[in-house]
């Protein structure tokens, strides 16, 4: 186990510090009678040599991680100097592939996040109190969209809000602008991604939420009653309250899961719009060029990212281990 | 609705009814739109004319004489050889939910029983992994793989996804073994077991509940898993969902997008049937993380 998770992330940090290798240039001088050219060309034999002898490549530190494709320490600096103002600042801030994968993937976060325990929560509330016989075919059909592999289900969706799908033919009807498309705009675009965030998530804390009003205490409940509190005193000051650590959970499992958004923007097609970090990387290794030390390089940030997420829950864990022991 | 003080008012009620109906048709519809749909022409399932097409399908019975017609499974199954691409899945998940459980059952067991407090280290390795993106790893596995020559195969695709998943299962299992009381184990080893036998025959029995939720998990990682099969697999051994995205990526002339229609279809019956049949098993795994998290 050790070495299935250990070793990768070293793998990443150390691809990270090296870039491939340049060719290795031979430079010719050949004489005609008349005059001599001076001929560069690619040394195949030295380069492969070199390539082989050293897999890796050049060391050159963390110079991957400030280049224009990562953190873009000196783009941001010239940015920060040349701008007027925090939008104009921002504005060339995001024409920078990581921190326009950063903006999509915070907005995405921070959106997706509260709706969705919002929406679980509702839902969990009107399931619970309806008919018990009911309750089975609503969980059946809730838990699809959750467990539905999450590439295909971006598809699915993405199909319907084609222009030429049905959702994207009322859309179209309802703004009364036949040629209104989602793809063509990035702010639609970011709706939709986060309509699917939505839709894929909403029924996890759906049934987590559902699951703790089952252990809602009932003598708790009618207590609330006889002391006059109405329907919605009770759902803020007794199921609220209750339920309080596992909004924390669903939080935290909400954050986790949005900061690595990826097959959506696959799914939907949506590169050209919104990026996230994840698909930085997939796209990195994907290419024809296979730019590993790229990828290495957004991995290890991504990872740091995670820990900083992480931190906190980390920290509360470890309180909660010290005072059981 | 145990007492007639508790019982909801009747436009509560209705609201309340209407909100759940409108979410099911949120939750289900997709599906319903698109299975119907995968037995209709390109031009029908996205109509530019008019909508009503998709449902009638008048297109397709021009085409092919009647409003539904199985040409984009036959595209993707016959001609394209989807069966090949679902055969290598259930491979990768079959081997993938063996190897973690037998590890996990092992060595969830072994941990619960021993003394030493590892829930703390393993609890933190389940979480890292969960919230670390596969595809950060797969940066890291690639170029060690591509120098051992054992690229674009299965078994590297089902080692990966095992290790990516471990953490999950052995924590999982643990607090599942943890709720095993230990006197049966120890009663069984005063009668003369020894402690594998005291396992063979005590605690295997009543472990399937745990073990099946696990292998649940497990499962739906290996099968919804993009990152790890789309970067690790050569094109001949590509599982269903790399397989889907490539009908998409290479093949944008007429009709080739009904075979993604029709393959996706396709992927999500076994999904459909997994959760009709383990429903309760989902549910129950899906709140003890939560519980006990």
């Amino acid at each position: 186990m050790l070495l299935f998770i250990a070793m990768p992330i070293v793998s990443v940090i150390v691809q990270s510090m090296f870039t491939p290798h340049e060719a290795v240039f031979l430079t010719v001088e050949t004489c005609t009678p008349f005059k001599c050219t001076e001929e560069t060309t690619i040394d195949q034999e030295a380069t492969a040599a070199l390539r082989a002898e050293q897999p890796l490549g050049r060391f050159v530190g963390l110079d991957i991680y400030l280049d224009r494709g990562h953190l873009a320490i000196s783009e941001v600096g010239e940015a920060w100097a040349t701008s007027q103002s925090w939008s104009e600042f921002l504005a060339s801030l995001v024409n920078l592939p990581f921190y326009r994968a950063m903006s999509f993937t915070l907005v995405f976060i921070f959106t997706v996040t509260p709706i969705v325990i919002v929406i679980g929560l509702l839902i969990a509330l009107a399931v619970n109190s309806i008919y018990a016989s009911l309750r089975g075919v609503v969980i059946f059909f809730s838990l699809l969209p959750f467990v539905i592999t999450p590439l295909i289900g971006a598809l699915v969706l993405y199909w319907m809000i084609d222009s030429r799908g049905i959702l994207g033919n009322l859309l179209q009807w309802m703004a009364g602008d036949p040629s209104l498309s989602l793809k063509a705009s990035t702010g639609l675009m970011w709706v939709s991604l986060i309509v699917y965030g939505i839709w894929h998530a909403a029924p996890f804390a759906f049934v987590i939420f559902y699951a703790g009003l089952q252990t809602l205490p009932k003598d708790q409940m009618e207590a609330a009653q006889i002391d006059g509190a109405s329907r919605i005193q009770r759902v803020r000051y007794v199921i609220l309250p209750h339920l309080m650590p596992l909004v924390t959970f669903v939080t935290l499992i909400q954050l986790m899961d949005n900061f690595r958004v990826f097959e959506p923007i696959i799914g939907f097609n949506a590169e050209a719009h919104a990026t996230s970090l994840s698909w930085a990387i997939f796209n990195d290794l994907g290419g024809e060029t296979r730019q590993l030390s790229s990828a290495a390089t957004t991995s290890v940030i991504t990872i740091i990212g995670v820990a900083i997420l992480l931190t906190p829950v980390l920290i509360r864990t470890w309180r909660d281990f010290r005072e059981k022991v | 609705m145990a007492s007639r003080a508790q019982s909801l008012p009747n436009g509560l009620r209705v609201v309340l009814t209407s909100f759940i109906v409108v979410w099911l048709v949120m939750a289900a519809f997709p599906f319903i739109w698109t299975l119907w749909g995968s037995f209709k022409v390109e031009l029908d399932f996205f109509s530019i004319a008019d909508w009503t097409n998709a449902i009638t399908g008048r297109r397709t019975e021009d085409t092919h004489g009647s409003p539904f017609t199985g040409a984009g499974y036959y595209g993707a199954w016959v001609e394209e050889g989807f069966l090949h691409n679902v055969i290598n899945t259930f491979i990768v998940c079959f081997f993938v939910v063996l190897t973690s459980l037998t590890i996990g059952t092992l060595g969830g067991y072994a941990l619960s029983r021993s003394g030493y407090r590892y829930t703390f280290w393993l609890l933190i390795a389940a979480l890292i992994f969960r919230a670390m993106p596969p595809i950060t790893l797969v940066a890291g596995y690639m170029l060690p793989f591509f120098q051992w020559n054992v690229w674009g195969i299965l078994p590297t695709a089902i080692i990966v996804l095992v290790a990516i998943n471990q953490p999950f299962t052995l924590w999982m299992l643990h607090s599942f073994f943890q709720n095993i009381p230990k006197e049966l184990d120890e009663s069984a080893k005063v009668d003369g077991c020894t402690q594998f036998q005291a396992f063979r025959h005590v605690i295997i029995p009543v472990m399937w509940p745990g073990v099946i939720t696990t292998g649940l998990f497990s499962f739906l990682l290996a099968y919804n898993d993009f990152a790890v099969t789309a970067m690790l697999l050569s094109e001949d051994n590509r599982t269903m969902v790399p397989q889907v995205a490539a009908f998409l990526g290479t093949t944008y002339t007429e009709g080739n997008i009904m075979f993604a229609v029709a393959s996706v279809v396709s992927a999500t019956v076994p999904l459909f049937i997994l959760v009709m049949v383990f429903q309760r098993q989902i549910v129950s795994g899906l709140t003890a993380g939560a519980v006990k998290g």
